[in-house]
C-alpha cells in the first residue's frame, strides 16, 4: 500500500496533496446543477423567450432571482473545477499550465461576477419599462 | 512483435490506439461537452442575461443576433447568425443532456455501483440514447410550437 505510514498519508493529504475537496466540491456542485439547471431549462422551454417585459418580470422576481444567483455559483464553480482538471491532464509544462489556470480563474470568476451583476440589475430596475437612458 | 493478430490485452489510454466502446466514449464525451458548456453555453447565458439587465433594445439586438431579426431586410452577418444561433442552442441542449445524463451515471458509480461489464455498457449507450432523444423531443416540441403559433 504505497508509501509511508497512514498517518503521514492523511497528513500528506494523499498523492495529491489536496485531500479529497476538490472531488467532492465537483460532486455537490453537481447535485446543485442538477436542481439548478434542470429548473432553468425548463423555465427556458415555458417562457415566451422574444418578449423582454415578460422575461425582465421573471428574472426580477424575488425567488427567481435568488435562484438564478445560486445557480452561477453552482455552474460556474463546477465547471472551474472541471476546466481544472482538463488542463491538468493535457496542459503540460509549467508556465503554460500556470498561465492557462490564471486565465481559468479570471474567466470564472469574472464571468460569475458579470451573472450576479446583472441579476441584480434586473432586480433593481423599476418595474415594467426601463426609463428612457438606463436605470 | 509476434504479428498482427489482436490480443486480448488492453491497449494504452491514448484515444489514437484506444479501442472505442460506449463505456469510454460516454467518460470522453462528458469531458467533451462539460468544456463545451462551460465555454459557449456559460458565454450565451451571460450574453442573454446582461441583454435582460441592458434593457428591451438591448434584448431585441441579442434576439435579432442569436434567433430571428424581425427586420424586413435581414443583413447578411444576421442571416448567417440566425442559423448559427440555432444550430449552437441546438448543440448545447444535447450538450446539456448528455452531460446530466452521463454526470447521473457518475454519481451511480460514485456509490460503487454498475461497473459489471455488461450493466456498464448498457448504461453508456442508455446515456447517449437518452440524450438524442430528450433533445430531439425539446427541439421537436419548439419547431411545432414555431409553425402552429
Amino acid at each position: 500500500m504505497g508509501n509511508g505510514t497512514r498517518l503521514g498519508r492523511v497528513r500528506g493529504l494523499g498523492p495529491s496533496h489536496h485531500g479529497t475537496g476538490h472531488w467532492l466540491q465537483q460532486r455537490l456542485t453537481a447535485l446543485g446543477n442538477v436542481l439548478l439547471v434542470t429548473w432553468f431549462f425548463v423555465s427556458l422551454i415555458r417562457l415566451p423567450l422574444g418578449d423582454h417585459g415578460a422575461v425582465h418580470r421573471w428574472a426580477s422576481n424575488p425567488t427567481v432571482a435568488l435562484a438564478l444567483i445560486l445557480l452561477v455559483i453552482s455552474v460556474f464553480w463546477h465547471f472551474r473545477l472541471g476546466l481544472q482538471v482538463m488542463i491538468e491532464d493535457y496542459v503540460h509544462g509549467e508556465a503554460t499550465k500556470l498561465l492557462s489556470l490564471v486565465i481559468l480563474n479570471f474567466y470564472a470568476i469574472g464571468g460569475a461576477a458579470f451573472g450576479i451583476f446583472a441579476i441584480v440589475r434586473i432586480v433593481l430596475a423599476p418595474a415594467a419599462g426601463l426609463a428612457p437612458g438606463g436605470m | 512483435m509476434a504479428g498482427k493478430e489482436t490480443s486480448g490485452r488492453p491497449l494504452s489510454p491514448h484515444l489514437q490506439v484506444y479501442k472505442w466502446a460506449p463505456s469510454m466514449a460516454v467518460s470522453i464525451f462528458h469531458r467533451i461537452t462539460g468544456d463545451g458548456l462551460a465555454i459557449v453555453g456559460a458565454l450565451m447565458f451571460l450574453w442573454w442575461l446582461g441583454a435582460i439587465a441592458a434593457g428591451p433594445e438591448a434584448y431585441a439586438a441579442f434576439v435579432a443576433c442569436v434567433w430571428k431579426d424581425p427586420s424586413p431586410e435581414i443583413s447578411a452577418l444576421h442571416q448567417v447568425t440566425n442559423i448559427l444561433g440555432k444550430v449552437v442552442l441546438v448543440g448545447l441542449t444535447w450538450a446539456f443532456f448528455q452531460h446530466l445524463f452521463s454526470g447521473l451515471r457518475h454519481f451511480v458509480l460514485d456509490t460503487g455501483a454498475g461497473y459489471e461489464l455488461r450493466t456498464n455498457r448498457l448504461w453508456s449507450i442508455l446515456v447517449f440514447a437518452g440524450a438524442i432523444l430528450a433533445t430531439a423531443a425539446v427541439w421537436l416540441t419548439i419547431a411545432q410550437e414555431a409553425l402552429h403559433g
